[in-house]
């Protein structure tokens, strides 16, 4: 809602109609209140009405209970980030108000339910403050026996109103969510919603309508983080995994879960992180590319098991959705502290591909990525998703399923001879042969962790040793040299470059169109592939003044991050440097663009 | 304690036996074709004979080489793998089972067997000994037992008996030491068997009835370390002057609690089949799972199920 701001209310006169481009609306309330299931309505009709959404969640890690929030942004042009600040804040309690307000712009409408928040008197003028006895008119609504549960679904109702949202749309998605249970149930959230939908708000304040968005081609679908994963997963052909409970990993696992046997497949719930890794491992080692996967303390758990995988050449796709740490940490929050556990985890020298995506749909093709990768170059590789984009909704054109979906199964015809760890192969790669595969040569072969010999049979030499390790890291840089160097976000030289990777793209993003826009020279780079690199980014860091890699996590003993340091191990380039933060929350564009303001001011570019 | 609820044994048809069946054609491969490395177990060790036996085992059922699959953890017994010709794991110290359950539960076209020692089963991977137990998975596993640390040359072992000096009980082990025989009953383990390395007749029956049963088999291999514990199971073996007694004529292997009473005797207490019922495995259960909600996709591909999911996102 960045245009136009809407005049201030004027009691008694005809509500305005303003149109907008987006709006950032954050609800706040508690865990119970249903609050994600008005924020998941939003980004659905969002996603069907071809409008671009993200949306932002925090959860509190008890069972039950506590202060949560969701905020959702919805636009007609594009939407990178779930915004700074809300345009609209929906608050249920007076805690909700107190700690969400300082998030509103100023200006910004606050919708409480009256029958739970005092306002403040110091803070009336500054934001537009509208109250409405949500919980009691959510009781007229439906009727005596509903307390106030439903009152996510009348607040629905209001925002529908506020944003002229559309009403048919939002009733299919109603149905949708509440069909087939008890009919009332369905019943008592239409009441709910169209209860809230003709509360006069005429009276009290503007309404807003969403400008027509471009079109776009294909349908839109709308998922989360863990669940583009999971399908990504399912559509590259995978039909074994296993894994242990953690979150924010746990939905993952849950939907392959209950989805691999639609495909013939299996997902086990394993004791522990480390039978997870190795049955996953033992369906690599026996066919095709299983997947496992967890958050950093169940990952840290995996790592011996990985070092196997990379000794005895075994495909295989780990997923960490990384959370606070170390050690339990901030489950509920999120952090890129794992990049350094994912590269360089494990005994021994252990190579393995890292690679992180960086927004929603982006975890649905890195999946297939990983298990292609995987399986041609029969390495580990890790996706490092994140609690942010795991929880964030996003809504992106629907994929091609026919030309994505791949079927891995493994090819059983005989073989004359085989060498599994041949060392004449070309880039180290060889082709598996798994059991059920006969071999003429009646030479079979043992997958290991001993350093071995060509056909796996243990060695203690010295030279085989050395040529195996070489073998085992010529493989990655074969992988280097396919990867496409990544694309300058803004002009290829100029003062800064913000560097990122994962999930905080949007922002990155973000802060470059804003400093652009005030004449500054900035630029970003985002890195999906973290081991190996991609080629050609010397080049790219040759073209600035300063490198700042943006990162969610500690700035270390020697004052650098994660990538930070990857990369100025690489390059050997002073000019790389970082900027960090362990808040436990996403990025703000204004936090990046503050924390970058001397390298942009000390520029001698300007636009 | 009651006795366990038998269910039908192979209620689902759709899971194909592991075991291949006897070709008339073809020879059973010879000691020849299916031995690969040399053993590097020390001489007298009881591990051969396990091994001799398990390439007999072979030959006898006719289980060719791409239909079987062999792994094992870490340990003088884990080596195993590297002995026999055919498909073949050597994974990490005491995750030989998880791995196993990967390999059984991704292929049920493959006989999968695990050998590995008392360490690997009941120390660092005792966890996964119960689980693979209780989920009942296709698979036959063989315990080494020699009781004492081996490869590393002599620490205390979980199933060292009390007072054995070791270089980490130089005194005396002081640690009650695990009963493999009652770990596996109470873990829920279908089929729990007793040999000693030195009656090979006796491995070979309870390796071959192992293998025939339909879930998880565990048989206990007392095999003697001649270097770091000489001795060990004289009193199992009547050449020696001990006594190898069978399990008792009248036992029930399908009742728990005489089971578990049969694994409480003391050294050298019975040789058999101890416990023995049939309990669907998870092979079979996960293959009931998958040809239930297959029925609802009959006749589409993969990419159109898929789709299904997408449609319901939009």
């Amino acid at each position: 809602m960045s245009e136009p701001t809407p005049s201030a209310p004027q009691t008694g006169s005809s509500p305005t109609i303003s149109t907008i481009n987006e709006a950032v609306i954050r609800i706040a309330g508690n865990s119970q209140d249903g609050i994600q299931a008005i924020g998941g309505f939003l980004a659905r009709l969002a996603g069907r009405s071809e409008q671009e959404v993200m949306t932002f969640m925090t959860i509190p890690s008890t069972i039950s209970g506590g202060p949560s929030i969701f905020q959702v942004r919805i636009g007609s042009g594009e939407v990178a980030s779930a915004g700074d600040d809300a345009d609209v804040l929906l608050a249920f309690y007076q805690h909700s108000y107190e700690e969400h307000i300082a998030s509103l712009k100023k200006n910004g409408i606050v919708l409480y339910d009256a029958d739970h928040v005092e306002p403040k008197p110091e803070w009336q003028g500054e934001y537009h403050h509208i109250g409405i006895p949500i919980s009691s008119l959510t009781i007229e609504a439906i009727g005596g026996t509903a307390k106030d549960k439903g009152k996510n679904i009348y607040s629905l109702g209001l925002l529908a109103k506020m944003f002229d949202l559309n009403v048919p749309k939002l009733e299919a998605l109603i149905g949708e969510r509440f069909g087939g249970k008890d009919v009332s149930v369905l019943n008592n959230a239409l009441a709910a919603f169209h209860g809230g939908y003709s509360h006069s708000l005429g009276q009290v304040f503007a309404t807003f309508k969403f400008a027509e968005s471009r079109h776009k081609d294909g349908q839109q679908v709308v998922l989360n983080g863990n669940e583009a994963l999971a399908y990504g997963i399912l559509a590259a052909g995978v039909r074994f995994g296993a894994a242990y409970p953690i979150t924010p990993w746990s939905d993952v696992m849950e939907i392959l879960r209950r989805e691999l046997p639609k495909y013939g497949g299996t997902f086990v719930q394993c004791e522990d992180e480390i039978a997870a890794i190795s049955m996953a491992n033992g369906a690599g080692f026996a066919g095709r590319v299983a997947v496992t996967g967890s958050s950093g303390p169940g990952v840290t758990l995996k790592m011996e098991a990985l070092g196997w995988a990379v000794m005895a050449e075994v495909p295989l796709v780990i997923i960490d959705v990384q959370r606070g740490g170390p050690s339990t940490g901030m489950p509920t929050s999120v952090e890129q502290s794992d990049l350094n556990l994912a590269c360089f985890g494990s005994h021994g020298d252990a190579p393995r591909v890292v690679l992180a995506p960086s927004d929603v749909e982006d975890c649905f093709y890195t999946a297939i990525e990983a298990v292609n990768i995987a399986r041609r170059y029969n390495v580990p590789v890790f996706i490092l998703s994140d609690q942010a984009i795991a929880t964030r909704i996003e809504a992106f054109t629907s994929p091609d399923l026919e030309k994505v979906c791949q079927d891995i199964s493994p090819d059983l015809s005989p073989v004359v001879d085989y060498k599994p760890y041949d060392l004449a192969a070309v880039d180290g790669i060889v082709r598996r042969v798994v059991p059920g595969t006969p071999i003429l040569s009646g030479r079979y072969p043992v997958a290991g962790g001993l350093e071995h010999d060509e056909l796996g049979h243990p060695t203690g030499s010295p030279k085989l040793h050395m040529q195996m390790t070489a073998k085992r890291r010529k493989k990655l840089q074969a992988l280097a040299l396919t990867l496409p160097t990544p694309k300058v976000y803004g002009p290829p030289e100029g003062n800064v470059l913000l560097v990122g990777w994962g999930s905080t793209r949007g922002p990155i993003q973000e802060a470059v169109d804003r400093a652009r826009a005030s004449g500054d020279s900035v630029s970003s780079l985002h890195l999906k592939h973290i081991n190996p690199l991609p080629p050609g980014l010397d080049n790219i860091f040759s073209g600035f003044n300063t490198v700042r890699v943006v990162e969610m996590n500690d700035e270390g003993l020697y004052g650098y991050g994660q990538l930070a340091g990857l990369l100025r191990a690489r390059f050997c380039d002073p000019k790389i440097r970082g900027i960090n933060k362990t808040d436990g929350l996403t990025w703000k564009v204004k936090e990046i663009l503050e924390r970058a303001k001397a390298d942009i001011n000390a520029g001698l570019h300007k636009l | 304690m009651s006795v366990p609820a038998i269910e039908s044994p192979r209620s689902n048809t759709t899971v194909t036996s592991a075991a291949p069946p006897a070709s008339t054609e073809r020879k059973g491969l010879s000691k020849k074709e299916i031995a690969a490395d040399h053993p590097t177990w020390c001489p007298g060790c009881g591990d051969f004979s396990v091994l001799a036996l398990y390439f007999k085992l072979i030959e006898k059922r006719k289980l060719w080489q791409e239909k079987i699959t062999t792994v094992s953890g870490i340990g003088c017994s884990s080596r195993f793998p590297y002995f026999v010709q055919a498909y073949g794991a050597h994974y990490i110290h005491g995750r030989s089972l998880p791995f196993a359950s990967g390999v059984s539960l991704s292929r049920p076209d493959l006989h999968v067997f695990v050998f590995g020692g008392d360490g690997d089963m009941f120390s660092i991977g005792g966890n996964h000994f119960n689980h693979v137990a209780r989920k009942n998975i296709k698979l036959t596993c063989v315990v080494m037992d020699n009781w004492v640390y081996g490869l590393t040359k002599k620490q205390t072992s979980p199933t060292s008996p009390l007072g054995f000096k070791s270089k980490t009980d130089t005194w005396g082990a002081v640690d009650y030491p695990i009963n493999p025989m009652k770990q596996a009953i109470a873990a829920g383990a279908t089929f729990v068997a007793r040999t000693t390395s030195t009656n090979p007749n006796h491995v070979m029956q309870m390796m071959e009835a192992a293998m025939d049963h339909d879930g998880f088999s565990f048989v206990e291999c007392l095999s003697e370390c001649v270097e770091f514990y000489e001795g060990a199971f004289d009193a199992s073996n009547p050449r020696k002057g001990g006594a190898f007694n069978l399990v008792p004529s009248g036992h029930d292997v399908t009742d728990e609690t005489a089971a578990y009473k049969l694994a409480g005797e003391p050294f050298p207490g019975y040789f058999g089949i101890f416990h023995k019922v049939n309990r669907p495995t998870k092979n079979a259960k996960e293959a009931t799972l998958n040809a239930s909600t297959r029925e609802k996709f009959k006749g589409l591909k993969d990419w159109q199920i898929l789709q299904k999911s997408f449609d319901r996102m939009k």
